[in-house]
């Protein structure tokens, strides 16, 4: 064989096993949408408009899923967020240089914790404190719909609670790496016009905001797609419902308690209908992040050559 | 001035912020460590890691069984994940700029982000349904897809980071691109791609969603790849949402047991990285 | 490397060996009802000392669950505490057979906290808080039941299964029988829409859940509240007395059952009328394909089966399950023999 031939046979080689890793990401979502032809035509767009699951009569809705996926990872975001970026801006502006790598080591401990021990340690620990801070609200606070029901413990403010503590350290280590890569002259060109730290980080947090907004989304994809922590401290209860204390359900859950028993291929073709649509839903989410922060690197280097000044705070 | 004076008790109050923030990520981290190991340690005993579950109800047992699942189920998916995640790794890295390169890149990143429990209802579909068995190749198979990516991206990654000179310089010399990745490049990039694996196989370790219907559980040591088996993560699941009390203690055994084996994996990760950069820092 | 291909060659040979070590013994594998769960996990353990080489792995995933895997075909056998409707029988590839295998019962259990007596209820009571009309612990319906037991006037923490259960179907059977709102709202099924409360994954997890609630009550098998050691409390039967579950209780509930068995075994026998009989009782069955494709398998099992209905009934006892009746066992012995082993 010639030089040029084997070359060739290594291209083809190795290209054969990255076909196969796009294949199985088509594999993935062609096996998804089979299986839930059967409902997807017998319900159609009502599927995400109905409220009622009902496997007995074979009326499946998945609303209470989509709003219970939705809250509890919105709220998740919430609590998580301010702490990511805090942690984020300390670890890489504010931290002396020794605490640096412990601290940065910390956090992803935290991502690398099984989801299953945080289900665990939620079921025992966080549920009967969330239960105690539920009974200990004020009866005024307990009138509104947002704090209305009885103070199980298992709910939505337990499933966001662990949400957040989860999304962390995706959120704020992706953070890290965007608010690096600001160039330094925007930093040093606000301390020069004589910022404090507060405004000069918030002059590099602006800059990089394109990133930080993507390092956001990546933690909400996670928090949507999260299954056994939630699953755990949920309650699952398919209602939709306003309120922080009432049990509720996720898409994620629901399959992973109900497949191994839908009995009925109308019953299975539903909950691989959810599975579908947390699919596209995670995809597109991941996939914006991902834009947003290669988006903020490529601006990053064009924005070394033109070095724009920095917002100051007006006194 | 007082404007002065306002803005530098706002700059204090935000970097106190965003130190009080950093106790918002080990408060928990602390917490949930705290309560694994002092619960745990004191059902981790030598009946825990040799003997079996015992009947419902019945006090005693260990997880045996589990613990040689999840091995198993980890090295399975570790056999199918290698080979295609390292040589697309080496596809993406030689072949930067093709076409190709950028989809599997965009599609390990996809893989990478969809959930666990999608990624069960596929293997379901795929691996248990056609063979009418839940197995342990199930099992792997569903680990081994999750795998995948975390390995190409990684290796990719590496592979580009060695430097360019000895790329050319072997080529120079007259290999072939073959000759030159797995001579020269790959070897170079492989400590790394080791410790990616590792952490790869920590990740997976501690999944739960997929095996719920592919690997399914088993109340006996299984080693055949075509039956059932218990895993150390689905155990702990059925244990801890079970009613009795010498259950919950076996649950926080096999947190313990986990979270051991993935903060090891991650310090021999974290020291290995170290190692490296200050290798290629010469 | 070397390590790499030494690590690589001793994962083969253990999957090797386990393979051929597999092929000696039969394992077979079943899954359904978490009712029966206690007492067919005793079977398997002391079945297995006296036939080593053969493995029955049963897993406890719901009476939905295991008749979804048994119609799927992949597990050998199911268990359901619910027969199944004629819908999902012709869905089978096969024909697939009723066997039952004991008795048992559902009992209400209840935690709240500082209340220690004995709390009684009646059908239409625990209809009501189940469809969500009695939300308060006080309320007059269930003080009237219980005079003399301060009853507190925190709100009632319902909780029920969240995956598809044979337990289930006992309890909205009965509940059904006693209500007719109840009929027309909820319906008897293993899954149904509940119009109130919190679910639990099997008669673990609802058990869990109202040992960690206070004010809640949920609904499982006997030997779950006597293994937990949480507080249940008597019923009322058909005859209009306060009956707890038992042994005893059980085994009068199903005596008229038992004269009235039908050839596939399928039959409810919750609200029993008799004096003594606990109305919240029922059989549970495994379900088999009556020519099933594994021979070996088919054969381990109605052996399994044999020793089921003989020796294993003396287990039933000291679980909190009521033994079969002699009549029915005399019956299904014959049934065994209609699955083909060879």
């Amino acid at each position: 064989m010639t030089l040029r031939s084997r070359d060739l046979g290594f291209r083809a080689g190795t290209g054969v096993f990255a076909l196969a890793l796009l294949l199985i990401v088509c594999a993935i979502g062609f096996e998804l949408v089979r299986q839930s032809l059967d409902s997807i035509q017998r319900f159609g767009l009502a599927f995400w408009r109905t409220e009622l699951w009902d496997p007995v009569a074979g009326e499946f809705g998945a609303l209470p899923f989509i709003w219970g996926t939705l809250y509890s990872s919105v709220v998740a975001l919430m609590i998580a967020t301010p702490i990511a970026l805090g942690i984020a801006v300390f670890v890489s502006e504010l931290c002396p240089a020794a605490l640096r790598q412990p601290l940065v080591f910390l956090t992803e401990l935290l991502a690398a914790i099984p989801s299953i021990v945080y289900g665990l340690w939620g079921i025992f620990v966080l549920v009967p404190a969330i239960r105690s801070v539920e009974v200990a609200t004020p009866e005024a606070l307990r009138q509104l719909p947002l704090f209305s029901g009885p103070p199980l413990g298992v709910g939505m403010l337990s499933a966001a609670v662990i949400l957040a503590i989860m999304v962390i350290p995706f959120t704020s280590s992706v953070s890290r790496e965007v608010l690096k890569s600001v160039p330094a002259a925007q930093r040093e060109g606000a301390y020069a016009l004589g910022a404090t730290r507060f405004e000069a980080i918030r002059a590099a947090l602006y800059y990089a905001r394109t990133g930080i907004v993507g390092a956001v989304m990546l933690g909400f994809g996670r928090a949507l797609g999260e299954t056994m922590a939630v699953t755990m401290v949920i309650g699952n209860n398919p209602k939709v419902s306003m309120s922080l204390f009432a049990p509720q359900y996720t898409m994620a859950a629901v399959i992973a308690n109900e497949f191994t028993e839908a009995a009925d291929p109308l019953y299975l073709s539903a909950l691989v209908e959810i599975g579908l649509v947390l699919f596209i839903i995670t995809l597109l989410v991941n996939s914006l992040s991902r834009l947003l922060i290669w988006s903020m690197a490529r601006s990053g280097i064009a924005a070394m050559t033109a070095e724009p000044p920095a917002r100051v705070a007006a006194a | 001035m007082i404007g002065t004076a306002r803005r530098k008790l706002v700059s204090s109050l935000f970097v106190a912020f965003c130190a009080i923030s950093v106790l918002g990520a080990l408060v928990p981290l602390g917490f949930v460590l705290f309560f694994v190991v002092a619960q745990g340690i004191r059902s981790v005993t030598i009946d825990f890691f040799l003997q079996m579950p015992k009947p419902v109800g019945e006090p005693g047992g260990g997880m045996a069984n589990a613990i040689v699942g999840t091995l198993m189920l980890s090295g399975l998916a570790a056999v199918m994940a290698v080979p295609i995640g390292v040589i697309s790794g080496i596809y993406m890295s030689e072949y930067a700029g093709t076409r190709l390169a950028a989809l599997v890149r965009f599609a390990a990143d996809t893989l990478n982000g969809v959930p666990s429990i999608v990624i069960g209802v596929f293997a379901y579909g795929v691996a248990v349904l056609p063979f009418r068995q839940f197995s342990l190749l199930a099992g792997g198979f569903a680990l081994g897809v999750m795998m995948i990516p975390i390995i190409a991206r990684t290796t990719e990654e590496l592979l580009l980071l060695v430097p360019g000179a000895m790329r050319e310089g072997a080529l120079a010399l007259g290999a072939t691109r073959a000759r030159a990745v797995f001579s020269v490049v790959l070897p170079a990039a492989l400590p790394g791609i080791v410790t990616g694996i590792v952490l790869a196989l920590a990740r997976i370790a501690g999944e739960t969603a997929p095996l719920l219907f592919t690997s399914f559980n088993n109340r006996f040591f299984n080693t055949d790849p075509r039956q059932p088996t218990a895993a150390l993560t689905v155990q702990i699941y059925n244990y801890a949402i079970a009613p009795y009390d010498d259950w919950h203690r076996q649950a926080w055994a096999g947190a313990l047991v986990l979270v051991t084996i993935v903060l090891v994996c991650s310090l021999l990760a974290r020291l290995a990285t170290r190692r490296l950069e200050r290798m290629h820092a010469r | 490397m070397r390590a790499v291909r030494a690590a690589g060659a001793a994962l083969g040979g253990i999957t090797m060996l386990g393979a051929v070590v597999a092929a000696q013994t039969v394992q077979i594998n079943g899954a359904g009802a978490t009712f029966p769960t206690p007492i067919y996990s005793k079977w398997i353990d002391e079945y297995a000392k006296a036939r080593p080489n053969v493995r029955i792995n049963y897993q406890s995933v719901g009476s939905g669950a295991g008749i979804q895997q048994v119609s799927k075909q992949t597990v050998f056998f199911g268990a359901s505490d619910m027969p199944m409707t004629k819908e999902q029988m012709q869905a089978a590839p096969g024909t697939l057979l009723h066997f039952p295998t004991v008795l048992g019962a559902v009992v209400p259990i209840y935690n709240i906290p500082n209340v220690t007596a004995e709390l009684k209820f009646n059908g239409q009571v625990l209809a009501d808080i189940y469809l969500g009309k009695i939300t308060k612990w006080n309320d007059a319906a269930l003080a009237k039941l219980n005079p003399g037991v301060t009853l507190p006037s925190t709100d009632i923490t319902v909780v029920h299964r969240s995956d598809g259960s044979g337990t289930t179907y006992i309890w909205v059977d009965y509940l059904s029988k006693i209500s007719p709102e109840f009929m027309k709202r909820v319906g008897v099924n293993s899954s149904v829409n509940w119009p109130a409360g919190v679910g639990g994954k099997g008669n673990e997890g609802v058990s869990g859940l109202v040992r960690q609630t206070p004010g809640s009550i949920g609904y499982v098998e006997l030997i779950y509240a006597l293994q937990t050691k949480i507080s249940y409390g008597p019923v009322m039967n058909m005859a209009g007395e306060l009956v707890k579950a038992s042994v005893q209780s059980v085994t009068a509930a199903a005596a008229e059952g038992a004269a009235k068995m039908p050839a596939d075994f399928r039959i409810s026998i919750t609200n029993a009328p008799g004096k003594g009989a606990y109305p919240i009782a029922s059989f549970t069955w495994l379900l088999m394909y009556e020519s099933p494709k594994d021979k070996a398998q088919a054969k381990a099992m109605v052996d399994f089966m044999k020793w089921a209905l003989s020796d294993g009934q003396k287990y039933c006892a000291g679980l909190g399950y009521a033994p079969l009746p002699d009549a029915v066992i005399k019956l299904e012995q014959a049934a065994l023999g209609r699955i083909k082993t060879s």
